[in-house]
């Protein structure tokens, strides 16, 4: 934390000037570290297997733990992780105080819930697998990525008419 | 140490790497751990259609969309280069109730015999697909997120909501599994 708050002047100095930048939101340098931390993300997906449609189908039938191990291991960590950053008031890089939204209840977790539970059993995927399912080559999933773009863009068509 | 890496990853090993996650973007900027948000900003950019829930600035939430091309990168590069020679191993259990209806691949990721070009145009592979899809897209935006968004960064902030989300999850993939699959397997 010392080291933050001496670079401090400098990263706000740094910060004024990508703000004035800030236009070009789709700049590569200011995106590349999410670009690669998600790289890296694509990686452990593959390599736990979280892609399989098999592996989601071995979760609803309650026929192996990996993904409840796997789930259940990353909340523990997120949990830890969010405890942490919030009791020692850690700043991000930049020096910004760090924010969590905080979730409101509506009706469209019950609703909505249910409805994506039943295209997780069908696809066998997440929207994160299903990017990390087309990069693993099985391009026939891009149909489905384009129909959950469709099928969010229905939400958004219908959103003020459903129950919330 | 190739080799290692090649292995399938334990879940304690996957699952703590995926937890970090959390933290790691907090820290690089900000950002809340979620991926379906990033169908609402393709929607927002390409066809925003004068509807409100697309009218948005969604160039400010560009980093969503390098995380997820970022998540397309990484899985062409483990499964190009970090692929395990000796294949995965489907739960016995899980097999024999697949191969009771009609599933007989379990090389890939998934089971090729719904998965596959030819298949869209029958009504199995319709519906695992086309309408699967669809709920996928739809119902995570109705429930404002999925899970990533819900079951890991709002159960990592201990969001009620969140729990309530993950729940129902849980409850449609289970009906669906249980219920309806050996119906529109058989078709």
């Amino acid at each position: 934390m010392a080291k933050n708050s001496s670079t401090q002047e400098v990263s706000d100095e740094f910060k004024s000037v990508t703000e004035t930048n800030s236009t070009n939101e789709f700049s590569l340098a200011k995106n590349l570290k999410f670009l690669l931390v998600g790289v890296f993300f694509g990686i452990v997906f593959v390599k736990a297997e979280i892609i399989s449609w098999f592996r989601i189908q071995e979760m609803f039938r309650f026929h192996s733990f990996h993904m409840y191990g796997v789930i259940g291991t990353a909340v523990v960590v997120g949990v830890i992780s969010v405890f942490i950053i919030k009791r020692f008031k850690i700043k991000t890089i930049s020096g910004d105080e760090i924010k969590i939204e905080p979730k409101t209840f509506n009706k469209g977790q019950i609703y909505g819930g249910l409805l994506f539970g039943f295209g997780w059993a069908l696809t066998g995927a997440c929207p994160g697998p299903l990017f990390a399912q087309i990069g693993s080559g099985l391009t026939v999933v891009i149909v489905t990525f384009l129909s959950a773009v469709f099928g969010t863009w229905m939400y958004g068509y219908l959103k003020d008419k459903l129950p919330h | 140490m190739l080799e290692f890496i090649k292995q399938p990853w334990a879940w304690y090993v996957a699952g703590a790497l995926i937890g970090l996650t959390v933290p790691t973007l907090l820290i690089l900027g900000n950002k809340t751990f979620g991926i379906s948000s990033s169908l609402r900003h393709i929607c927002a950019a390409c066809f925003p259609s004068n509807i409100s829930y697309f009218k948005y600035n969604w160039k400010k939430e560009a980093w969503n969309l390098f995380f997820v091309a970022g998540v397309l990168i990484g899985a062409f590069i483990a499964s190009t280069f970090l692929k395990d020679p000796n294949g995965f191993v489907v739960a016995e259990k899980t097999k024999t109730a697949l191969q009771q209806n009609n599933v007989n691949d379990f090389a890939h990721i998934a089971p090729t015999d719904i998965f596959s070009w030819e298949s869209i145009l029958t009504l199995r592979g319709f519906i695992f697909i086309v309408v699967g899809g669809f709920l996928v897209g739809f119902g995570t935006r109705y429930a404002g997120g999925c899970t990533s968004g819900h079951s890991i960064m709002g159960l990592s902030n201990l969001q009620i909501p969140s729990l309530i989300a993950t729940i129902c999850f849980m409850a449609g993939g289970i009906f669906v599994t249980w219920f309806v699959l050996p119906l529109i397997l058989n078709f």
